[in-house]
């Protein structure tokens, strides 16, 4: 008898086991995945977007909640926005998963990847009055002549100048650095006892954008190619080697500064170059402290910088794919886009804007300035590691361990290896 | 047991409804014990060993994470990424044996700093003269308790160039090094003292993995010894632990028998102290070795890898090449390597610490 009494007790465990298990399968998935789950029912609701950002704070949340809540209400259809914690990781998990979210940011470095494996639905030609846009940020998200998603906003490096030692230099705004002669000039004039002429972050964006300015880069235009090992690169680097031996160049850590935004903050260094959200990180942490930006002088290669942008994706597993692009048109119209530079600093994307930009944030001007001559991130997949390695190589020439020569040549030995797997 | 006897009781009392053999009890007993062990079995199984399988098979494939890994989409390589990562010379493997030269120095000061801290840690709270030793316990074990990001920001300013440690060093006449961003290994700065600035003809020439022997005899970066510095105050707390049970099963009747025969502290730490708490000491060197070789949240959070590469470790590669690059079977077959190490090491460091015959 009794072995048949505990037949239906371990049934019972059985169940409970299951359904522990089940519970804990299902809260593991909402853990790591919330956007999907969400997006999975959207199919079931039939009318809800949700919309993942990898945001820099609360202002920009909070702006994008507004903004997609302004079309709801419009449209009749649910948004959700859900701020990333990691979001290339969270991205990732989505697509693995089967259930990315419908609208999320994608950055110029990681859209080749998505693009290749067929993750973004390309909606380039719904875009309203997309000519608008500055022509390089479109190349960045174009793959095999196809424009995949809309850039959200752009911006370049600009050299950020501390006013106060300009002036105390005896230097006047007729001398701002028109080519890399006076950048060099200036530079030494601003060179005093515990700060240095120039500093900028020793990793490959800024120095990318003054191979660009080299008539240079890492990769050719389409990306099919790595031209590393060139001249024009070399003579960039040699540029940029004999100012920081003469000491009046220098990469930010090698001041003890993190990067070239609290170089110029803390006042070790009286030039940078940065982009944009150099200008909310001066007002919050050092607000003293008197700047001005003016576009990157002329290299040998004439005027030329690296462009920062992200656009808005749409996965090619979303379900509502047409209420995605109306959203993504509605945040991309110039009223938008005015909200958004207003609310948290992102500059337009649309060339139709620049002079409202220049008007409103004069502060900001010279980082919508030469967008036409810029170029994006190297977007080939793999590529992460081999500029990590340009990054080592940087640091051994800054510490003169290793020549010029030498950084290129590994830089070109380790990008065609990640090319020819391609 | 218990279950055991209840049933055999019932049984007699009820009658015997059918006559069984002993193998039946013993059959039943044994799909009881499965049963009772069932959950923890089943949760291993799909939590542990599963994904481990499943890790298994996308080491083997050139997945980018893009789709499933189990549909087909994903080309099949075989071993080719663990051939990129041990044999063909390249980034790959000269970012791995990088940081497997960054981690053998890390296990290697790590595990000697931690297992010698937390054992004077542990004398000192067990010692009778002391006093509040309740509230040294505790104090000791804060920061095993405290999250690991905020003692590595902590640490960040801790050892930055105008921080509080290069201060008190300047104090002493020191001129501290900007830590985090200094990349030169402790060995090579130490043999520059006495003239030694470049390798000598044989170590730059022979090379291991792609990595030559002056190379890897670099000692940790002066970067990596912040790194050294903040796991050893971070997990020694913990450790203290381990060693104070250890301690406080060492009877009092040995010691006081040892201080009565006239043996000193010394004496009394190196013949009776020592060699009864070599159970403990093992256990902690076996559980520091393996968390040293996994290390992660402090690279992530303080340098990246940086300063050339000097803070690389393993687990941060898979890291990198994974969600980085997109290059999923590659970081998963890092992962896998690593697991290898970490076993043989274990291994070995079991063998030389196994129980003797006197």
């Amino acid at each position: 008898m009794r072995q048949f009494a505990r037949t239906p007790l371990a049934v019972a465990a059985a169940v409970a086991a299951a359904t522990v298990l089940a519970a804990c399968g299902s809260g593991f998935d909402d853990d790591g995945d919330d956007a999907g789950s969400e997006a999975t029912g959207a199919t079931d609701g039939g009318g809800s977007l949700t919309v993942m950002i990898g945001s820099s704070g609360e202002a920009e949340t909070v702006a994008v909640q507004d903004a997609t809540a302004r079309w709801a209400e419009e449209s009749g259809t649910e948004v959700e926005v859900i701020p990333a914690q990691d979001l290339v990781q969270q991205l990732q998990q989505g697509f693995a998963g089967g259930n990315p979210p419908d609208v999320f940011y994608v950055s110029p470095d990681r859209f080749r990847m998505f693009a290749e494996a067929g993750s973004l639905y390309p909606y380039g030609d719904q875009i309203e009055d997309a000519d608008d846009i500055y022509q390089p940020l479109r190349d960045a998200f174009t793959y095999e002549d196809e424009l995949y998603c809309a850039p959200k906003d752009g911006g370049v490096h600009a050299l950020v100048i501390d006013t106060e030692a300009w002036a105390a230099a005896g230097l006047t705004e007729a001398d701002y650095p028109q080519n890399w002669d006076d950048l060099a000039a200036a530079a030494q004039a601003l060179t005093t006892d515990g700060r240095v002429g120039l500093a900028f972050t020793g990793d490959y964006n800024p120095v990318g954008s003054f191979l660009l300015s080299g008539g240079g880069f890492f990769v050719n235009e389409d990306q099919t190619e790595v031209t590393a090992d060139t001249p024009e690169n070399l003579a960039t680097l040699e540029y940029l080697k004999q100012n920081m031996d003469a000491g009046t160049f220098a990469f930010a850590p090698n001041i003890d500064a993190a990067w070239g935004g609290e170089a110029l903050g803390s006042g070790k260094s009286a030039m940078t170059v940065e982009g944009a959200w150099i200008v909310g990180a001066l007002q919050n942490d050092f607000p003293d402290r008197q700047w001005t930006a003016v576009p990157l002088p002329a290299g040998p290669g004439g005027q030329a910088s690296t462009a920062f942008t992200n656009c808005w994706g749409i996965a090619a597993d979303s379900d509502n794919q047409a209420a995605a692009v109306d959203l993504v048109n509605f945040l991309m119209s110039p009223e938008e886009q005015q909200t958004f530079a207003e609310a948290f600093g992102p500059i337009p994307s649309r060339a139709s804007l620049a002079d409202w930009n220049a008007e409103t944030f004069p502060e900001k001007a010279a980082f919508a300035q030469g967008m036409e001559n810029s170029r994006t991130q190297v977007a080939v997949p793999g590529f992460e590691s081999v500029l990590a390695d340009f990054n080592t190589q940087l640091e051994g020439m800054a510490a003169g361990t290793v020549t010029p020569e030498q950084a290129l040549q590994a830089l070109q030995t380790n990008g065609e290896a990640v090319l020819a797997q391609e | 047991m218990t279950a055991t006897v209840t049933r055999e009781a019932s049984a007699g009392r009820t009658g015997p409804v059918r006559r069984r053999g002993i193998s039946g009890h013993l059959r039943q007993e044994r799909r009881a014990g499965w049963l009772f062990v069932a959950p923890a079995v089943i949760v291993l199984v799909v939590f542990l060993f599963a994904p481990i399988l499943m890790a298994a098979w996308v080491s083997l494939l050139d997945w980018n994470g893009q789709s499933s890994p189990f549909s087909g989409d994903a080309e099949f390589v075989g071993l080719d990424n663990y051939r990129s990562l041990l044999v063909d010379a390249g980034l790959l493997r000269g970012d791995f044996m990088l940081s497997v030269r960054n981690t053998v120095y890390y296990v290697l000061f790590n595990v000697t700093g931690v297992v010698v801290v937390s054992f004077a840690l542990a004398m000192v709270v067990n010692s009778h003269v002391l006093r509040g030793r309740s509230f040294f316990r505790t104090i000791f074990y804060f920061p095993a308790i405290t999250s690991s990001v905020a003692i590595s920001v902590l640490f960040l300013f801790l050892f930055q160039g105008s921080g509080v440690v290069n201060v008190v060093l300047s104090w002493v006449g020191v001129d501290g090094p900007s830590w985090f961003t200094d990349p030169r290994g402790v060995l090579h700065i130490v043999l520059s003292w006495f003239g030694v600035d470049a390798a000598p003809g044989a170590l730059a020439e022979t090379s291991l993995g792609g990595l030559s022997l002056w190379d890897w005899f670099s000692g940790p970066s002066v970067a990596m010894c912040a790194l050294i510095t903040l796991t050893i105050w971070a997990s020694s707390g913990t450790f203290m632990l381990f060693f104070l049970v250890g301690l406080q099963d060492i009877p009092v009747e040995l010691e006081e028998a040892t201080a009565i025969d006239g043996a000193g502290a010394w004496q009394r730490f190196r013949h009776l102290t020592l060699p009864l708490m070599r159970r403990s000491i093992v256990l902690v060197v076996t559980l520091a070795l393996i968390s040293s070789w996994q290390v992660f949240d402090q690279v992530f959070i303080l340098s990246q890898g940086a300063p050339a590469k000097t803070t690389l470790t393993p687990a941060y590669i898979s890291y990198v090449r994974s969600f980085g690059d997109g290059q999923f079977g590659v970081g998963a077959a890092v992962a896998f390597v690593l697991f290898a190490i970490i076993i043989v090491l274990t291994l070995v460091q079991r063998w030389v610490g196994r129980e003797r015959r006197a």
